[in-house]
């Protein structure tokens, strides 16, 4: 069993996708929160396999997209010293700062380099004595245990030429903060069952309490989504909302105890600015004071030029949900994934680029036809 | 902003939108001619000829396939294969695709000071096979050193050239509404086992490369099948940029459907684990034809006689235009877009 493969037998499937089809209720909005949800969405073509009343949101968890112009000016300044090493994933290079991106950087001589693990970054600041290693963290709670465990193995190596540039958040407060905006109607959530791989379900607990809105985690398989989409439906029929866990092979309640304590040594938790949505208290992982001195932003020095948001871009509403692409006048005009304006549009898991690259009805090389799945 | 491109990015490297952007404002403008333009694997280029008949002398024309690619792959060595295999093949291959039996070769190294003379005694060696298996010759060649740090170890480029056989005419602009398409074979391998082995990422198992000479195979379908409209090795962009090509020179909505598409149980666990859409990994010893349907089955059991051929199946259809795009029906009956990546693909961060 390659656990793949079955997941997505069309006869798995078909039960929930009848169920869905069968809601005669009033529209019911659910947004996914995270982009590889997203993703997964497009990828399948689940949307056209909806009825028109279950209308889908894609929410703020990409963190890439999230990352704000700031954050982004300051790696491409800190990756320009001469001397300086920078380490971060792949997706982060083509995404535009005010002025440049770290591909752009990387092109005009600055040492950039993209790892498939942030384990990397301590193995090149160990071949690397001369120079200083910044390591680039991004990600929700999925990777930030990843880079804890980094900086736990710099501390007890003694590096003293590796840094940390965070840009990791924490999801349920953003999703709290979302609620509470009033800016988006949500009747139901799709939440990432990879975050919940490491914090549980407990956190999102207050959404079907405080907010009376419908929780399930779940994982990233088609069957996975749509027996979500099916049991936030039935919530929103019955008026009974609950947190409920649709990924038991990969989560529980408490989720990774051990994960949790090895953040809790290395960040300690403040606000941070989300692109779009902007400062949100409790969603911010910065260092503790135990691990303060791996901290770029506070020992090492860059000059940064204002920051520039660029003009037209609509990711800021359509990271809450408020827009769908194809409503900002630069998608798939000014805007494409060659030429982004906006991060949506250049991460793997933006919602931008989802739309432009999978919708048949926006999408790339379209004809304007909305498909509908066989 | 917008990120201007005032200097040359590694992702204008990676056979997508950026590749075919700089190749359409930077290197054909200048070059610009009736061959070129056709933008195929291999350029077809006509000589005229004569030949001695019993009423006098008749006109002859003789059409020269001709292609030349140069390889860079990191690590030099990698399951199933090795830049040497690589370069010999890729060319065989881009001969192969559009119809012409490939014969001559002309390999050049650009080595980096230091590597050992070791490595490159088994590259060299890993070339004489495969031009072996392929049966072609390589026939003239160069050599340059430079100084450490100016290449990666071992560059090599190889350009190559056959004859197309009279009367055979295949393209990517050929194809048609009603036409078959087949793929030969798994995808995505070439290009997970590069990275597997490049990243070292301990994976349980290895996964092979693919790479491999195609032209015995494209041989046997044009005894099948005379009127093969294109063919298509998906290498760098994967099976998806190729698709997407194709329907571009012939102005053809292709749809296929994922259900069809095969691929290696450790392939797609690779892929899924990275987040990598196998359709835009490269392959090295798959092709694509594009044939009439009611050909098809019979073009798909003279593959399976082939063992570059084993796996072949049909995976979709042409369906006509307007529009020129790719729709992909995914297993649970959704339809999607295929559409070129615009760079290379990253892993998933979460």
């Amino acid at each position: 069993m390659s656990f793949v493969e079955e997941l997505r037998l069309p006869d798995l499937v078909r039960p929930f996708i009848r169920k869905i089809a069968s809601y005669e209720g009033p529209p019911i909005h659910i947004m996914e929160v995270c982009g590889t949800h997203t993703v997964a969405i497009f990828r399948h073509g689940l949307k056209g396999l909806l009825p028109p009343a279950v209308k889908l949101l894609s929410g703020p968890g990409c963190p890439v997209c999230v990352t704000p112009n700031e954050v982004i000016d300051r790696a491409i300044a800190l990756a320009a010293v001469p001397g300086h090493i920078l380490v971060t994933f792949g997706d982060m290079m083509k995404v535009p700062g005010s002025y440049s991106s770290l591909a752009q950087a990387k092109a005009e001589g600055a040492d950039v380099r993209v790892v498939y693990s942030p384990l990397e970054s301590i193995q090149l600041a160990r071949e690397n004595r001369s120079k200083i290693v910044i390591f680039f963290g991004v990600g929700f709670e999925t990777t930030a245990p990843t880079t804890a465990a980094c900086l736990v193995e710099a501390r007890s190596a003694s590096l003293r030429n590796y840094f940390f540039l965070s840009a990791h958040k924490l999801v349920p407060p953003a999703i709290g903060a979302l609620l509470t905006s009033g800016d988006v109607h949500v009747d139901g959530l799709i939440c990432p069952g990879h975050v919940s791989a490491i914090i549980g379900s407990k956190p999102y607990e207050f959404i079907a309490r405080d907010h009376g809105i419908g929780c399930v985690v779940t994982g990233f398989e088609p069957v996975d989504i749509l027996q979500a989409l099916s049991l936030l439906v039935e919530m929103r029929t019955s008026g009974r909302p609950s947190v409920v866990i649709g990924y038991r092979r990969a989560v529980r309640p408490e989720g990774n105890v051990k994960a949790q304590e090895l953040m809790r040594t290395v960040f300690s938790v403040g606000s941070s600015v989300w692109r779009g949505i902007g400062e949100i208290p409790g969603t911010g992982l910065s260092l503790s004071d135990e691990y303060e001195g791996f901290c770029a932003t506070r020992h090492l020095d860059v000059k940064l030029r204002p920051v520039r948001e660029a003009a037209g871009c609509s990711c800021g509403e359509i990271l809450r949900g408020v827009k769908s692409p194809p409503e900002c006048r630069l998608f798939g005009t000014a805007c494409t994934p060659e030429y982004p304006v906006g991060p949506c549009m250049v991460s793997t898991e933006g919602t931008c680029a989802a739309w432009y690259r999978y919708s048949p009805s926006t999408g790339a090389g379209s004809g304007g036809s909305s498909e509908r799945g066989a | 902003m917008s990120v201007s491109h005032s200097r040359v990015l590694l992702a204008h490297g990676s056979g997508g939108k950026l590749a075919s952007e700089l190749l359409s404002t930077i290197f054909l403008p200048p070059f610009a001619n009736p061959i070129l333009k056709t933008m195929d694997d291999s350029a077809v280029c006509p000589f005229m000829d004569e030949v001695s008949t019993s009423g006098g002398k008749e006109p002859l024309e003789i059409r020269v396939a001709f292609t030349t690619d140069s390889y860079v792959v990191k690590p030099l060595f990698f399951p199933g294969g090795d830049i040497g295999r690589l370069a010999v093949c890729g060319t065989v291959n881009d001969l192969s695709m559009v119809g012409a039996n490939p014969r001559y070769l002309s390999a050049a190294f650009i080595v980096e000071e230091g590597l050992p003379t070791s490595c490159l005694r088994r590259v060299v060696g890993s070339m004489k096979k495969a031009a072996r298996e392929a049966g072609v010759s390589i026939v003239t060649g160069d050599t340059k050193v430079v100084e450490r740090g100016s290449v990666d170890g071992l560059f090599i480029n190889t350009a190559g050239i056959g004859l197309v056989p009279p009367g055979r005419k295949v393209s990517g602009a050929l194809v048609q509404e009603g036409d078959s398409v087949i793929l030969s074979g798994p995808v995505a391998n070439h290009g997970i086992s590069v990275l597997l082995e490049r990243e070292r990422m301990g994976f349980v198992g290895t996964v092979q490369s693919d790479v491999a000479p195609l032209n015995h195979l494209v041989s046997r379908m044009f005894e099948t099948c005379p009127n093969l409209r294109a063919l298509r090795d998906p290498t760098r962009g994967g099976v998806a940029t190729s698709l997407v090509e194709i329907s571009r020179q012939s102005g053809v909505t292709i749809r296929i459907f994922e259900e069809k598409i095969p691929i290696d149980p450790d392939v797609a666990g690779a892929c899924e684990i990275l987040g990598y859409d196998p359709l835009y990994v490269a392959n090295e010893g798959k092709l694509l034809a594009f044939v009439p349907r009611a050909e098809a089955p019979l073009v798909v059991e003279a593959m399976r006689s082939i063992e570059q051929g084993r796996g072949a199946v049909v995976i979709g259809e042409v369906t006509g235009g307007p529009d020129a795009r790719v729709l992909m029906t995914t297993r649970i009956g959704g339809t999607r877009v295929v559409d070129m990546l615009s760079g290379g693909q990253f892993p998933r961060i979460c």
